[in-house]
């Protein structure tokens, strides 16, 4: 069987290199990795591949949907195959903020595979990037721990680990998260201070 | 007690944390307002607006009940309904988000081409497509790279009014250019980088053009159609006849909304938020002109007083008139885009809920019309309706070339 041409349209360089990866893995060609700054019409017109796998949030899906217009080529948004191909698959792809296109006569069957791939390396890499996240937030919260920490050392002149006892005391008392006590105690003393 | 809070405490929302859709444009106005100025708040609802960036994504996500309602073209309803291109999802609208607010651009090197053609090509508004008519022939006979325009989406309301003002002067849209369809954001650089001639955009972005002075403006939709409507609250039926007080408490904090930014006193404040970071993140000197009504056509060029620019409430503009919708489903039988066998009448009673809009009025008390169509065109001047309760006044329906459009 011919290998499937692909082209993969996200801005972000990083997961679509990832997905460039694991597409050509699993046996298919990857003609093109374009950014929404890209002339993806005139690409398209060009190199007519056969599946084009776009980020969700690409605002240039609304030109793809418009293919008809400038092109005998035309591809369109796997979401009308609905009525043949499995709902649950095109509903995981939403979520996992993976779009494609398929040219006319793309046989449906050969949609679920790439598709697989697409939804697996976009949910990988939105899980890296929520670790990336909350590892930036725990290191900001502890930053904030030890201001409001350094703020009732001086004003209670304790120590720290007395200071840590002072604010798991009040996170309990007031049913609230210690790094939450640890705002408050900060912007209540800004506000006091100015 | 208020009848307005007893309405409140008797109905019961189905639902109270909402995904709200919308594009970054001027005309998101209403539902940034809404959300800003505490109207969602005050009937209870917790909106989530969730900016998106394609039309394609509203259409999929909503369909897929990961927004609840969304800010649509007032085209999209009848796309998603009759699967225009495959895709089908019925959808329906009771409220129209905004009446106007696009305009055609072309870039200075084509506006220079006019010129050269008919120094006064412009002179009168609304501007006519006849020089540009004149040029295409040119070009064609000198076997020049036809003229390339762009609009926002397949089937938009700016993919019609454009064709409609191309055709009025014998231009063909689908022969004698090239129309192809880029992104809002990405017109202004698609111009500087000649890779467009021309677009049909809503603001900001005629603006931004003419801020840089990479553009000027011909005609503005308000003047091809005096105050057609280009967005509406778009929704799934399902989704409808399973939420309706929800439905309901949305529509009515979106009239207020409306209300409030149709106070002239309120628009440079209603700039100011919707050129904020979470709404379209650009400079408010851009977004004002349109929403002050103090428009530009050219960079160095008079500030022209189009008070009705973008419009939100008055004139009964979020009235989903069904003549309207009408209009657009004509143009699209025009242009090919729909079979001329259409049940026309049906399709748009199930599409826009006129009763339902009526309803919600008469709980707020306000004055609604009481016909579904009225004449298009045929009224050149303000002109007062019959409504429920008191005369509504209306402004002009007329279309630039003098055209009637009867739907009833």
């Amino acid at each position: 069987m011919k290998k499937l041409n692909v082209t993969i349209v996200d801005d972000d360089s990083g997961r679509s290199i990832i997905l460039e990866r694991a597409l050509k893995d699993a046996g298919y060609e990857v003609v093109a990795i374009l950014s929404s700054n890209d002339n993806l019409l005139l690409h398209i017109e060009e190199v007519q591949p056969d599946m084009i796998i776009v980020d969700l949030d690409s605002p240039s899906r609304d030109s793809l949907e418009s293919m008809r217009i400038v092109t005998q080529h035309n591809p369109k948004p796997i979401v009308m195959f609905t009525n043949d191909t499995d709902d649950s698959m095109i509903s995981e792809a939403i979520n996992a903020g993976v779009s494609a296109y398929v040219v006319d006569g793309f046989n449906e069957k050969r949609i679920k595979p790439i598709m697989d791939v697409a939804i697996a390396r976009f949910r990988e890499f939105q899980a890296l990037r929520n670790e990336l996240k909350k590892t930036r937030n725990t290191l900001e919260e502890r930053k904030i721990m030890d201001k409001a920490k350094g703020i009732i050392m001086d004003q209670r002149s304790c120590n720290e680990e007395e200071a840590y006892k002072i604010l798991r005391k009040l996170s309990m008392e007031n049913n609230k998260r210690i790094v939450e006590v640890a705002e408050q105690i900060i912007s209540i003393t800004g506000a006091l201070s100015n | 007690m208020s009848f307005e809070n007893q309405q409140q405490t008797q109905t019961k929302l189905e639902k109270e944390q909402l995904n709200i859709g919308f594009i970054p444009l001027t005309d998101c106005a209403t539902l940034a307002v809404a959300k800003e100025k505490g109207f969602f708040d005050k009937y209870g609802l917790d909106v989530t607006l969730s900016k998106e960036a394609s039309w394609a994504n509203i259409r999929d996500r909503l369909a897929y009940g990961m927004l609840d309602c969304a800010q649509m073209l007032a085209t999209m309803p009848i796309i998603s309904t009759l699967g225009m291109g495959g895709w089908k999802k019925e959808t329906v609208t009771s409220l129209v988000l905004g009446v106007n607010g696009n305009a055609i651009t072309v870039s200075s090197r084509l506006y220079n081409e006019l010129k050269d053609i008919n120094p006064d090509f412009d002179k009168q508004r609304p501007v006519t497509a006849d020089t540009l008519k004149q040029l295409i022939d040119v070009k064609k006979a000198k076997g020049d790279k036809p003229v390339t325009f762009a609009h926002v989406f397949p089937s938009s309301t700016h993919n019609y009014f454009l064709r409609y003002w191309l055709a009025s002067s014998d231009i063909d849209p689908d022969n004698d250019i090239n129309l192809s369809v880029i992104p809002p954001q990405q017109m202004v650089t698609n111009l500087e980088a000649n890779i467009v001639d021309g677009f049909c955009v809503g603001e900001p972005w005629n603006q931004s053009a003419i801020t840089n002075g990479s553009g000027h403006v011909l005609i503005t939709s308000y003047e091809i159609w005096n105050n057609a409507p280009d967005k509406v609250l778009g929704m799934n039926k399902e989704w409808a006849y399973s939420n309706p007080n929800t439905h309901a408490a949305v529509v009515k904090a979106l009239i207020e909304a409306a209300q409030w930014v149709d106070i002239k006193e309120n628009r440079v404040e209603t700039a100011e938020i919707v050129a904020g970071e979470k709404y379209i993140n650009v400079p408010v000197n851009v977004i004002s002109p349109s929403l002050t009504g103090s428009y530009q056509y050219h960079q160095d060029g008079d500030i022209i007083d189009i008070p009705d620019f973008n419009l939100f409430y008055k004139y009964t503009a979020a009235f989903p008139w069904h003549s309207h919708a009408a209009w657009y489903i004509s143009q699209m039988i025009r242009w090919k885009d729909l079979p001329n066998t259409m049940d026309v009448k049906n399709i748009i009673k199930d599409i826009f809920w006129v009763d339902f809009h009526r309803q919600i009025c008469s709980e707020m008390g306000l004055d609604y019309p009481v016909s579904n169509s009225k004449v298009e065109g045929q009224h050149l001047h303000q002109w007062d309706l019959a409504s429920n309760e008191h005369s509504i006044l209306m402004a002009s329906d007329t279309f630039f070339n003098g055209e009637t459009f009867d739907f009833s």
